[in-house]
Formats: structure tokens, C-alpha cells, sequence
């Protein structure tokens, strides 16, 4: 039967109204429900890892027992980092996408402070008795410009030295090894390389193939330990500017020049391979082929059971010792801090809620269940203080003690494009292509650039 | 309504919901995009966004890490897709009409094989062989040759090779049934008529798959360009920008530094570049022979 050309079209109109009808609805679907918090977390890409989904699991059944009638709705976002980040911050855009809770890298925290993404916890703090339990430099983390707190941490990390016991023997240095100054460390450097030449001697990660784990992992460990090691030598927040480099960024430029110069370091091809972080923990370390590793607190995860390369023996055969500052003025070690935080957002249906799905995070059991399964470093008193939590894993009192005297970073929103700019003075001094004084007014003018001229001399 | 409007209408009314879904997904995000790459948007750090005019294209211009990365776009596309894909793929076809029977499929295989790997995988495997102590290195060595560290030296050379190791394949198919197109006759004739290899594939072969080669050249080239996994997987742009193609530099700025608008004022230049490129294609296409 011949069929014409407008039969179909009642047909095809409809289908088309159907169509849009059910794409306006996927995205009417807010957080409207008032007894169901939406709690978004970054689930780890790694299907062997369920670290997180088991706790929340746990901590969702707690929640709903205690409150009956009220759902919890654990929404995971399975990514690497930075695509997580993109993710959130597309979700916190609108009252339709944006959950009740999310987990914040405090990284990224104050520039989503800034885009209007998070509600200010101030109101729901005063009120919770556990607030004075955390550390003060952890409170910091996720307080804004405005002075408001939009974060609650859930543990940290921090960073420190860790050196080879069998190499140290062999070049015939301690190995109950404790350095007092950059130039001890260097010291010690130039012994292994003389007595061990077929060991690296010291690993320090720079350039921008490594990105962040060259500024935070190498510069700001340097950087934090110059002048009076107390101020904040990156950024003024009094006056809400950029500091430009001074003395301290240059001497810090120098170590790092000194490193590759006087090859202390890694070949500088193998330094700037994208790669080297599993290299370090894979392989150089386990198998004895570097003296000194400046890196973080959460090496051992990489050598746990099940992990693949799994290193029991490693907390006998590596020592643990603090980056001290430059010259050794007070308060003698520097570390630097990061770490995640629960965040509300400023479009959630149900902050209230949130809030106290939070508190049932947070009690001190919990926290603790936390920190253990995640290898993270304490930021509560309480927690920090408890021998079944420092007796859990070897290496995790050394860290945890190093809390005390940690900074975290200056995460405003240029921050990412002050760390690009921090990484290619780096790698300028590492190939010897730019000398220290380039590299820092090269530096000077990418803040410049990245700042819209928000900047200061020091 | 004039009758002829009145008698197209029934006509093109079944297409409107077509019309209309294209329109809402696909022209839709590309007029997003062009309106946002005017904007000064970014994806946090921001209270609100405003329109900036030309400021992204102005700042681009003015950028030497952008003008850096077009060259080495240039360098890119026109090392491994002009050059290599293109002229290889055209001698592997070549080649293979003659070959025996096992040694075309054999080849035809192996070829493919590394066409047909995702492009992050293809990435790992070359970043293992141009590695400091990778399989090429370890060649050089038992050569008594000096070994290099590839992809520190010379990035760019080492990730144009990796994108003619991926993407000869296509070239060779597209080549492999052009050159099947030719009449047996002519080139007889001009065998009979005493041409040479040479002779026979400059002035009958060549001018005989001038349009396959215009449409080869084009899309090879529209998909070298935006090339960013094997790139990001072997060197991430670097070292210090050395490999940073446009797609790379892309990325930094939209998604590390969160520039979406600069970052999509980027994309349409891109644009620009693969419309440039095209241009000269087609102008080769539309020659007759």
C-alpha cells in the first residue's frame, strides 16, 4: 500500500515530544527528596580498590539506623583526579545535578569556594562539639578568603625523606640518619655517589611531565623551609597577593640545580619521563637503587598485600627521616600538606542533613576506622594521640608527628597556573638550559601573567 | 503559501524531527562552543563569566607556548601524516601486489594490528620501545651504536613515528584498493611501450589515484591533528613543550588551568588549521586528469 508522505508524520511528532520529554526529566530529578542526602565521593578507578565504598557503606547503614526514616544515596564518580574535579564542578553548577555532600580536594577547594560552588559551615561548626578535636593548620585548609570554613578534613598527608638503610651502610653513613640542613642532605647525596656509584643518590621530582608532584613533593618542601619557615613565602594573604620570588624561591631553584648539576639526581631524561613516580616507588626503591626519595607519606600503599609489588620488609629496609629546614633555624623540619575534605554544596537540597551525615563520619571511631584503611595522616588530637592508631602501620607516627609543623598549600584559584609556572623554573634549572635568576624572573612574569598582576615583592 | 511551497511542505515535514534533533545535538554544542570560546569562562575560580570579544584570540596570538604549539603541530602533521602515512602507505601497497601470497596477508596484519590498537595502548608500547632503556635502545647496543634517549631529545620526531607506526594501515587500504581501480591494460601498454617502475608509477599511477590521494591526504591529516593519547601517553607534551601539539595545549589550558573559554578559542584555531590543510587538498582534487 502506498503510503503518503504525511501518514508518518503524527507519528514521528509524537515520538519527537516523547523524546524531549524524557530528556527534560533526567535532569528534573534533583535532590528535592528532603529525607534523602546525596552523598558524591571519588570512587577509585582501580576495581580492586574499594577503600572508600566500604567505609561509606558502613557509614550509611550507621546514619540510617540512627535516623530512622532518612536515605542516604551514595553517588560514586569514577575517575582519575583531574577529571573528577571537571566532573564536580559540572554537577555543582546546578540546583539539578548538585548532591548534598561531595568530597573536596583541598587542592581545588577555595577556587570552588570561589565560584559560588559551596555553602560556608561556619553556623554548623559553632554548634559541633568535635571541631576543637581537629588541628589547627588542617582547619585552614578549607577556610576561604572571606575567613568561612567550607570544608570539613578527612585526614591529610605530609612529607619527608626516605633514605635506604643498605645504601646508607655502604657508604658508611648512619642509618639512624638525620639531617639538620639542605646541606646535609646534599652531603650525605655526594657520599653515596662517591661510595655507591651505582645507586642514584637522591631523588627530588621537578619539571612539569611529574606536574604537582614537582611543586608540592619538591619546591614547596624547599620552599617552606626558607627565611623564617613559618610565613607563607608563596602567597600574602593579608594583602591577598602573589609573593614574586625572592631569596628563598631562588635558593630553593638552586637545590634543585644542585641536584642535577652535580648529578646527585636521576639521569635528567629519567627525572622529566611523566613516569618516574612508579619508577621511585616500583622499582628504584624496592630494589635498592636509590639512596634518598624526598616524597610523601603514602608510599607504602603501593606495597601492601594485594598491590602487585607487594614489600613487607620495606619498613626495616628504609629509614624515615624529616626534611629539615635550610640552614636549620627553628622549627627545624618543613612538610607540606594536602589531603580531601566533605564539603556542602551551595545548591544542596538538604545541607542540614549533610551536616550530620558528616558528624557520623566524624565521631572518633569512625575517623579512626578511616585513616587506618586509607593509610591517611590524622588531622584530629584525639585520634592522633590514640596508640591503636599509631601502632596500625609502620611509618604512620613518624607523619603523623610531622603534622605539627606542616603547611598547606595557598589553593586560591590561580594556584594551578602558579604551579605550572613554578614547574618550568624547575625544569629550566634542571637541564641547565636557564640559570636560577632566569629561571625566578621567568617565574616572576608567568605569576604576573597567571595573577592578573595580583603580586608582591618581598 | 505559492503552490510550490504548498507542495514541498508534505515533502520535507518528515524530515523536521531529524532536522530538529541534529540541530539540538550536533549544530547545538558547536554554537556553545563558539559563543564560550568569546567568553572568559572558566570552570572554577570564578564568580561569573563575561564576554570578552576577541580577547581569547588576542591572547593566543600573543602567547608564545600557543605559537609553539602550532608549529609543532604543523611539524607533527606534516612529518607523520604527509609524509610517512601517506608515502608509506602508498609503497606497502605497491609493494604488496607484487608480493607472494603469505607475505601480503602476513604484513597486511601486522599493519592493522597496530591500526586497530586503542591509541593508549599504542601510546604505552612506543613509549616502551623510545624509552632511555627501551627495545630500541637495547637494538642500538647490540649494534654497538650510541643509544639516545629518544624521547627527551627528540619528542617530536619520536611521537611522529609512533603515529605513522599507528596510522600507515589506513593509507595502505585506501591505496591497496585505488591501485586495484587501474586497468591492467594501461599499464601493460605501458610496459609494452618500454616504462620503467619509475616511469609507469610517476605518469600513469600517480596522475590514475590523484583523487585517492586527495581524499587519503585529507582525512589522515583531519586525524593527525587531533592526535592527544598517543602524544599525552609518551611525552605529555613534553619535555618543556617540545611535543606539545595543539590538542595537548588545548587540554593544559581548558582542563589543568580550568581556561574553558581560552581553551575553546583554541579548538576553533584549530579548526582554522584542519580547514587550512583542507583547502589545499581539495584544490589537488579537483584537478582533472
Amino acid at each position: 500500500m502506498p503510503v503518503r508522505p504525511t501518514a508518518a508524520l503524527p507519528t514521528a511528532l509524537a515520538l519527537t515530544l516523547a523524546a524531549a520529554a524524557t530528556l527534560t526529566a533526567c535532569g528534573g530529578g534533583s535532590g528535592s527528596d528532603p529525607d534523602t542526602v546525596k552523598v558524591s565521593f571519588k570512587q577509585s578507578t582501580d576495581n580492586s580498590i574499594k577503600v572508600m565504598d566500604t567505609y561509606l557503606a558502613d557509614i550509611k547503614e550507621q546514619f540510617e539506623k540512627a535516623n530512622p526514616g532518612k536515605k542516604v544515596e551514595l553517588v560514586p564518580i569514577k575517575a582519575p583526579d583531574a577529571e573528577y574535579y571537571t566532573k564536580l564542578q559540572q554537577m555543582l553548577r546546578s540546583p539539578k545535578t548538585a548532591p548534598d555532600l561531595v568530597y573536596e580536594d583541598t587542592f581545588l577547594i577555595n577556587s570552588d569556594i570561589t565560584s559560588g560552588y559551596l555553602k560556608p559551615l561556619d553556623p554548623y561548626l559553632a554548634k559541633w562539639k568535635d571541631w576543637e578535636r581537629f588541628i589547627d593548620t588542617a582547619k585552614a585548609a578549607a577556610k576561604g578568603e572571606d575567613g568561612k570554613t567550607y570544608g570539613v578534613p578527612d585526614g591529610t598527608d605530609t612529607r619527608g625523606l626516605w633514605f635506604s638503610k643498605d645504601v646508607f651502610a655502604k657508604a658508611g653513613l648512619p642509618t639512624d640518619w638525620q639531617p639538620r640542613t639542605w646541606d646535609e642532605v646534599l652531603e650525605a647525596a655526594r657520599t653515596i655517589k662517591e661510595k655507591v656509584p651505582d645507586v642514584i643518590p637522591l631523588n627530588v621530582y621537578t619539571g612539569k611531565p611529574v606536574g604537582e608532584a614537582a611543586t608540592m613533593q619538591t619546591f614547596e618542601m624547599l620552599l617552606y623551609g626558607t627565611g623564617d619557615a613559618t610565613s607563607d613565602p608563596l602567597y600574602d594573604k593579608g594583602g591577598k597577593k602573589w609573593i614574586t620570588s625572592g631569596k628563598g624561591f631562588e635558593d630553593s631553584l638552586a637545590f634543585v640545580e644542585t641536584v642535577y648539576r652535580e648529578k646527585l639526581g636521576p639521569e635528567v631524561s629519567d627525572a622529566l619521563d611523566p613516569n618516574v613516580g612508579t619508577r621511585v616507588r616500583g622499582e628504584w626503591l624496592p630494589q635498592g637503587r636509590l639512596g634518598i626519595a624526598l616524597d610523601g607519606s603514602w608510599l607504602p600503599q603501593d606495597w601492601l598485600e594485594g598491590s602487585g609489588h607487594e614489600w613487607p620488609e620495606w619498613s626495616k629496609e628504609l629509614g624515615l627521616a624529616a626534611m629539615p629546614t635550610q640552614n636549620g633555624q627553628a622549627p627545624g623540619r618543613v612538610s607540606m600538606s594536602g589531603g580531601w575534605t566533605w564539603a556542602v554544596p551551595a545548591k544542596a537540597g538538604n545541607p542540614d542533613l549533610a551536616f550530620e551525615f558528616i558528624k557520623t563520619m566524624q565521631t572518633k571511631a569512625n575517623a579512626q576506622k578511616w585513616y587506618v584503611a586509607n593509610s591517611g595522616i590524622a588531622v584530629r588530637e584525639d585520634v592522633a594521640n590514640d596508640p591503636a592508631y599509631a601502632e596500625a602501620q609502620p611509618g604512620i607516627s613518624f607523619f603523623t608527628g610531622l603534622v605539627e609543623h606542616t603547611h598547606y598549600r595557598p589553593a586560591y584559584p590561580a594556584y594551578p597556573k602558579v604551579s605550572t609556572a613554578i614547574q618550568e623554573a624547575m625544569e629550566g634549572v634542571t637541564t641547565g638550559d636557564m640559570s636560577v635568576e632566569e629561571a625566578a624572573r621567568g617565574y616572576d612574569d608567568a605569576l604576573r601573567d597567571a595573577t592578573d598582576n595580583q603580586v608582591v615583592e618581598r | 503559501m505559492s503552490d510550490g511551497a504548498r507542495r514541498l511542505l508534505p515533502r520535507f515535514l518528515p524530515l523536521t524531527p531529524a532536522l530538529a534533533l541534529l540541530l539540538l545535538f550536533l549544530a547545538g554544542p558547536i554554537a556553545y562552543c563558539v559563543l564560550i570560546a568569546f567568553t572568559d569562562l572558566q570552570l572554577t575560580g570564578q564568580a561569573e563569566e563575561s564576554f570578552v570579544g576577541l580577547e581569547n584570540f588576542r591572547r593566543a596570538f600573543g602567547d608564545e607556548d600557543f605559537l609553539n604549539a602550532v608549529w609543532l603541530t604543523v611539524v607533527f602533521t606534516v612529518l607523520s601524516s604527509l609524509v610517512g602515512q601517506n608515502t608509506l602507505g602508498l609503497a606497502l601497497a605497491s609493494l604488496m601486489r607484487r608480493a607472494s601470497k603469505p607475505v601480503r596477508t602476513l604484513t597486511g596484519g601486522i599493519v592493522v594490528t597496530a591500526w586497530v590498537l586503542p591509541e593508549v595502548v599504542a601510546g604505552f608500547l612506543l613509549y616502551a620501545f623510545f624509552r632511555r632503556e627501551g627495545t630500541l635502545n637495547a637494538v642500538l647496543d647490540l649494534l654497538h651504536l650510541p643509544s639516545q634517549n629518544w624521547l627527551y631529545t627528540l619528542p617530536i620526531l619520536a611521537v611522529s613515528f609512533a603515529n605513522v607506526w599507528r596510522g600507515t594501515a589506513f593509507s595502505m587500504l585506501v591505496y591497496s584498493a585505488a591501485l586495484d581501480e587501474i586497468p591492467k591494460e594501461i599499464t601493460e601498454a605501458a610496459e609494452v611501450d618500454g616504462a620503467g617502475g619509475w616511469r609507469r608509477m610517476w605518469h600513469i599511477t600517480l596522475p590514475m589515484i590523484r583523487r585517492s590521494i586527495g581524499t587519503n591526504l585529507m582525512l589522515n591529516t583531519l586525524q593527525t591533528l587531533s592526535v592527544f593519547g598517543l602524544i599525552w601517553v609518551m611525552t605529555r607534551g613534553g619535555p618543556g613543550g617540545k611535543s606539545q601539539t595543539l590538542p595537548l595545549f588545548m587540554y593544559e589550558q581548558a582542563f589543568q588551568n580550568s581556561l574553558i573559554g581560552y581553551g575553546t578559542a583554541v579548538a576553533l584555531l584549530l579548526l582554522l588549521v584542519g580547514s587550512l590543510f583542507s583547502l589545499v587538498y581539495l584544490r589537488l582534487l579537483r584537478t582533472e586528469v
